[in-house]
């Protein structure tokens, strides 16, 4: 095997598998930003998936065809910023503790999701759907030499789409009045208001932002990885998105790369036992690769990672 | 406003985790006046009877033996469902309490539960199923998985056009190394030119890896994988779609029970090992009826038992292949060929091959 072919076996398994991490990460930032600690993350993406695997199964019903997966995508959107408004309630309005209004998420999304799969399917799983994303190669691009190979070929729309919104989160956060305002929400609330800012419906925009994305990233996991949703299609994809961002310094390019290298750790550590040179190495270490490489990063290369500051802290109006 | 909007939202939170433990409620009814005095119950993991699976195959086997023996459900023959690990032992409790003469823990996460609700009701009768447990009044159910195994291994040996097949187990185990082994035998008695991969994705969970090794796999030019990785086989089983979409001949062989199902629309479920826990259920409450439990003993079941074997879905295995699947099965019931289980075995078998 060629040290292109292995190239080209892990890099695009990399971008496969950080798909889902990079839009929920990206959900994360818009809530962090504004001052929202959103733990509930890995409860909206299981929302999410859950509503993406339904949605899908009744698109194909209905006769939607290929279209059913991207529909499902738009509903999971609209259904987990729904969910997510009620950690906006509790944990704006109501000021509660933004750590267990999360924890809370997490429980009922679980809680409901498997509730809602046996009322609806008399089944402890989703059916398996048949319209899936599926893998292709980019016209044009995949026949670019070793960059087409490598990045364009025998991937996922999705993944494409994953990069282009967090181009597009990145550009909304630093080069638009809005994203000012949100990040200024999160840094100094009171400073803000003073200006004029309506903290309270700032605040809301980023935690149902964050639950749009989730949720995206959820119904994206089924239409293209599990096919079907199950009490363990998500368990933990959504507390490494959290990981993600903030090894991404609560940045949306940040939360891009670091989505992508765990990907790439993951992927090395999968194929390298069949990769010629690395396969001689003990397995264990291929197996504790990813973690390793995280905390090696996260210790030396990333340096220090400031959350925005009123980052946790409930606004309330006049106190100092 | 903002009070009752609390309340709203606590009471929102609050019924979400009661939701969860909802679906099935029957507790505690004692029963009264059966015309037979044998009562049978069974504990399911979080999967529920309704898994399509483990907890759901054993719920058949206990309803067809009750059916057969006209046993009132609920009163009879029952099931409780635990939602989380903390409640195997308040279920077996239970169940124990309420006089049932047998109650069978479903599968291996229930079984240091099982074992230490042996060691306090001594007088209770408990089965565990895929695992082997201390204690004079459990039964251990296990599964000869190398011998169904070893028939899939056939199938693939005899079917894969390059020679090339893979193995995605989900944990490295002692279980899952019986998969294995009976594989890789099966595999080089068809045709001893074929390699085999094989790979641990040391997960049962994780969708992603299978689909990481799977394409691993087929890189390399394997045409069929065989998975013996619960959740983490959904991963195999997209990754060979794409590549059937794609044009690619490769295929899939599932495990455990019939994943025709799972293949579909591409087709590619070639064929799969399946575990008949209705069948081993079924037959150790009969045993218990007749006052023959098998208390501290372990019941394998293999093919002779019809406890494993080939699934009922074979439109996509040659004719002459499941010709030689029949032989190969009368051999292995006959003690003709020994099917090897670990590794050791696994370098003897080939020994003896040459």
């Amino acid at each position: 095997m060629s040290f292109m072919d292995i190239l080209a076996l892990i890099v695009p398994a990399a971008i496969v598998s950080a798909a889902p991490l990079i839009f929920t990460a990206l959900g994360g930032v818009f809530s962090e930003r504004s001052g929202v600690v959103n733990i509930g993350l890995e409860g909206l993406m299981l929302f999410g998936a859950f509503i993406g695997a339904v949605t899908i199964y009744y698109g194909e019903q209905l006769g939607l065809g290929g279209a059913s997966p991207w529909v499902s995508f738009v509903v999971a959107m609209i259904v987990g910023a729904l969910f997510a408004s009620i950690h906006a309630v509790a944990s704006i309005s109501l000021k509660a503790d933004q750590v267990v209004s999360g924890v809370a998420i997490n429980f009922l999304a679980a809680g409901l999701a498997i509730f809602l799969t046996k009322k609806i399917f008399n089944a402890g799983q989703t059916p398996v759907i048949s319209e899936r994303i599926s893998k292709s190669d980019i016209p044009f691009l995949s026949d670019i030499p070793v960059i087409g190979k490598l990045f364009f070929s025998n991937a996922y729309l999705t993944s494409y789409l994953a990069v282009f919104v967090a181009l597009i989160v990145w550009y909304v956060l630093y080069k638009t009045p809005f994203g000012l305002r949100l990040r200024s929400v999160g840094e100094h609330p009171m400073a803000a208001d003073t200006m004029g800012i309506n903290v309270t419906k700032t605040r809301y925009i980023g935690v149902l932002l964050s639950g749009a994305l989730a949720g995206l990233g959820g119904a994206v996991y089924v239409a293209s990885i599990s096919g079907n949703f199950t009490h363990s299609t998500i368990t933990g994809q959504g507390f490494m998105a959290l990981a993600a961002m903030i090894f991404g310094k609560w940045h949306p390019l940040g939360a891009l790369g670091a989505a992508l290298f765990f990907g790439l750790a993951q992927a090395i550590s999968i194929s390298g036992t069949q990769i010629p040179g690395l396969q001689d190495i003990p397995k264990v270490f291929l197996l504790i690769a990813p973690y390793v490489l995280t905390i090696l990063a996260l210790a030396g290369l990333v340096g220090r990672a400031d959350a925005p500051k009123a980052l946790g802290t409930p606004y309330e109006k006049g106190k100092r | 406003m903002k009070k009752k909007l609390g309340l709203m939202v606590t009471a929102m939170l609050t019924a979400g985790t009661i939701l969860a433990g909802c679906g099935n409620n029957d507790d505690g009814k004692t029963s009264g006046g059966d015309k037979k005095d044998f009562k049978v119950a069974m504990v399911t993991d979080t999967g529920g009877v309704d898994d399509k699976s483990f907890n759901q195959s054993a719920w058949e086997g206990l309803t067809k033996f009750g059916k057969d023996n006209s046993l009132a459900e609920n009163k009879g023959y029952k099931y409780l469902q635990s939602t989380a690990q903390s409640d195997y032992k308040p279920n077996l409790n239970s169940l124990i309490r309420q006089k049932y003469d047998l109650v069978f823990g479903i599968g291996f996460l229930m079984g240091t539960d099982v074992e230490t609700v042996a060691k306090q009701q001594p007088d209770a009768k408990l089965a565990i199923v895929d695992m082997v447990v201390k204690g004079d009044n459990v039964a251990n159910i296990t599964f000869a998985e190398h011998e169904g195994s070893f028939l899939v291994g056939l199938v693939a040996g005899m079917q894969s056009k390059t020679n090339k097949v893979g193995f995605v187990g989900g944990v490295n185990s002692e279980l899952i190394k019986k998969f294995e082994n009976g594989f890789k035998a099966g595999v080089l008695t068809a045709n001893p030119d074929a390699e085999v991969l094989v790979q641990y994705a040391e997960d049962f969970n994780k969708a992603e890896k299978g689909q990481q090794i799977a394409n691993t796999f087929y890189q390399q030019g394997a045409d069929i994988i065989y998975h013996a990785a619960g959740g983490t086989g959904m991963g195999v089983f997209t990754e060979a779609k794409n590549r059937k979409k794609n044009g690619e001949n490769v295929w899939v062989i599932g495990v455990d029970r019939d994943q025709h199902e799972e293949g579909m629309p591409e087709n590619v479920t070639l064929t799969s090992m399946v575990k008949r826990v209705d069948q081993a259920v079924y037959e150790v409450s009969e045993q218990t009826m007749a006052g023959k439990f098998p208390g501290g003993k372990v019941v394998e079941f293999g093919l002779k038992q019809d406890g494993v074997g080939i699934a009922p879905t074979q439109e996509n295995v040659k004719e002459d292949v499941l010709k030689s699947v029949e032989d190969y099965k009368k051999k292995i019931i006959d003690g003709e060929v020994k099917v090897p289980k670990t590794d050791a075995e696994y370098e003897e078998f080939k020994a003896n091959l040459k």
